[in-house]
């Protein structure tokens, strides 16, 4: 499946979004977002992904 | 001294974390100057977050969270929403920047974006203008704080407009209200705290200084000495001398 992921454009097995956060290897404190909406971490398990989702996650950084 | 949304700073100082030499000398920064309160962000994770989490949560300071760079309200409350999850709390520094080169609040979105957080169950820490129209927008939609400007975000330019800043105080005696922004040096600091704000909000000023730390220290007594200053009731400033030792019973020696 083809998927944007953090404004890169990849070629993923996951099919759901914490399939993706593992295919990834991302782990800590980070926050998801699909198409603009905001996807909390309980819900990453029964998020199915489609092609072409534009997905973010995020973390901690320096700030004002 | 006034409560956040119901919590007590120790000190009036609300820190960033942005644009230090090195994480030591933030961490430095931080205790050197007591600040309670740090603001962090959000960014597309690249590795550096997980590290940078765990030193600010070793700092043991209250986490404010900012949407900064957000131009939209659509934007600004799913970073929110991403936020408070990833920092564990209610409270949202909420900037909707306007215009790119002076960083100015985009008050209209800001107005609406802090109704739908507020309603979301936010405590919102509203970026504002010195606009009192627009501060009272932002107390209807819900929010308990205040934050103007006092000049553009890292302009180092302190308070810009004084008149509208005592007018802001004036006119929302009982509400929380901190300068945001602007700040260059411990004078204009201890000015926003003389005209009787409850905290300070700044990065730049602090972690663009040669010496962060020193710079640090210097913000933090300026603060206090501001703070305790408009406790004390200062006096009115007069055009003519007045003199202050008495003239009854001078010798008269000529």
């Amino acid at each position: 499946m083809k998927i944007v992921l953090n404004g890169e454009a990849l070629d993923v097995r996951a099919e759901t979004l914490s399939e993706l956060l593992a295919e990834r290897e991302f782990s800590g404190r980070v926050a998801t977002a699909v198409n603009e909406e905001f996807v909390p971490s309980s819900l990453r398990i029964a998020h199915r992904l489609s092609d072409g989702d534009r997905v973010e996650v995020v973390a901690p950084m320096q700030g004002g | 001294m006034k409560t956040f949304y119901g919590t007590e700073l120790p000190n009036p100082l609300m820190l960033g974390t942005a644009q230090y030499p090195s994480p030591a000398i933030l961490e430095q920064a931080f205790r050197e100057s007591g600040a309670g309160v740090a603001t962090v962000s959000l960014r597309r994770e690249s590795g550096a977050g997980q590290t940078f989490w765990r030193m600010i949560r070793d700092l043991g300071v209250l986490i404010l969270p900012n949407t900064a760079g957000c131009h939209t309200v659509k934007e600004a409350v799913t970073t929110a929403q991403m936020a408070r999850e990833v920092f564990d709390t209610p409270w949202i520094k909420l900037e909707l920047i306007g215009h790119t080169d002076s960083l100015q609040p985009d008050v209209f979105q800001l107005v609406e974006a802090a109704r739908i957080l507020t309603e979301d169950g936010f405590q919102v820490f509203p970026y504002t203008t010195d606009d009192l129209i627009v501060g009272e927008r932002l107390l209807e939609a819900g929010c308990e704080v205040l934050m103007p400007w006092g000049a553009p975000i890292g302009s180092g330019r302190g308070l810009n407009n004084e008149y509208a800043l005592r007018a802001m105080r004036a006119e929302f005696p009982d509400v929380p209200l901190v300068i945001d922004a602007g700040i260059g040096l411990p004078s204009h600091a201890a000015h926003a705290m003389e005209l009787g704000y409850d905290a300070v909000l700044l990065n730049t000023a602090v972690a663009r200084a040669g010496d962060p730390v020193l710079m640090a220290r210097a913000m933090i007594r300026a603060i206090e000495a501001g703070w305790l200053a408009h406790q004390a009731d200062p006096i009115e400033a007069r055009d003519m001398a007045e003199p202050s030792t008495p003239v009854i019973g001078k010798a008269f020696l000529s």
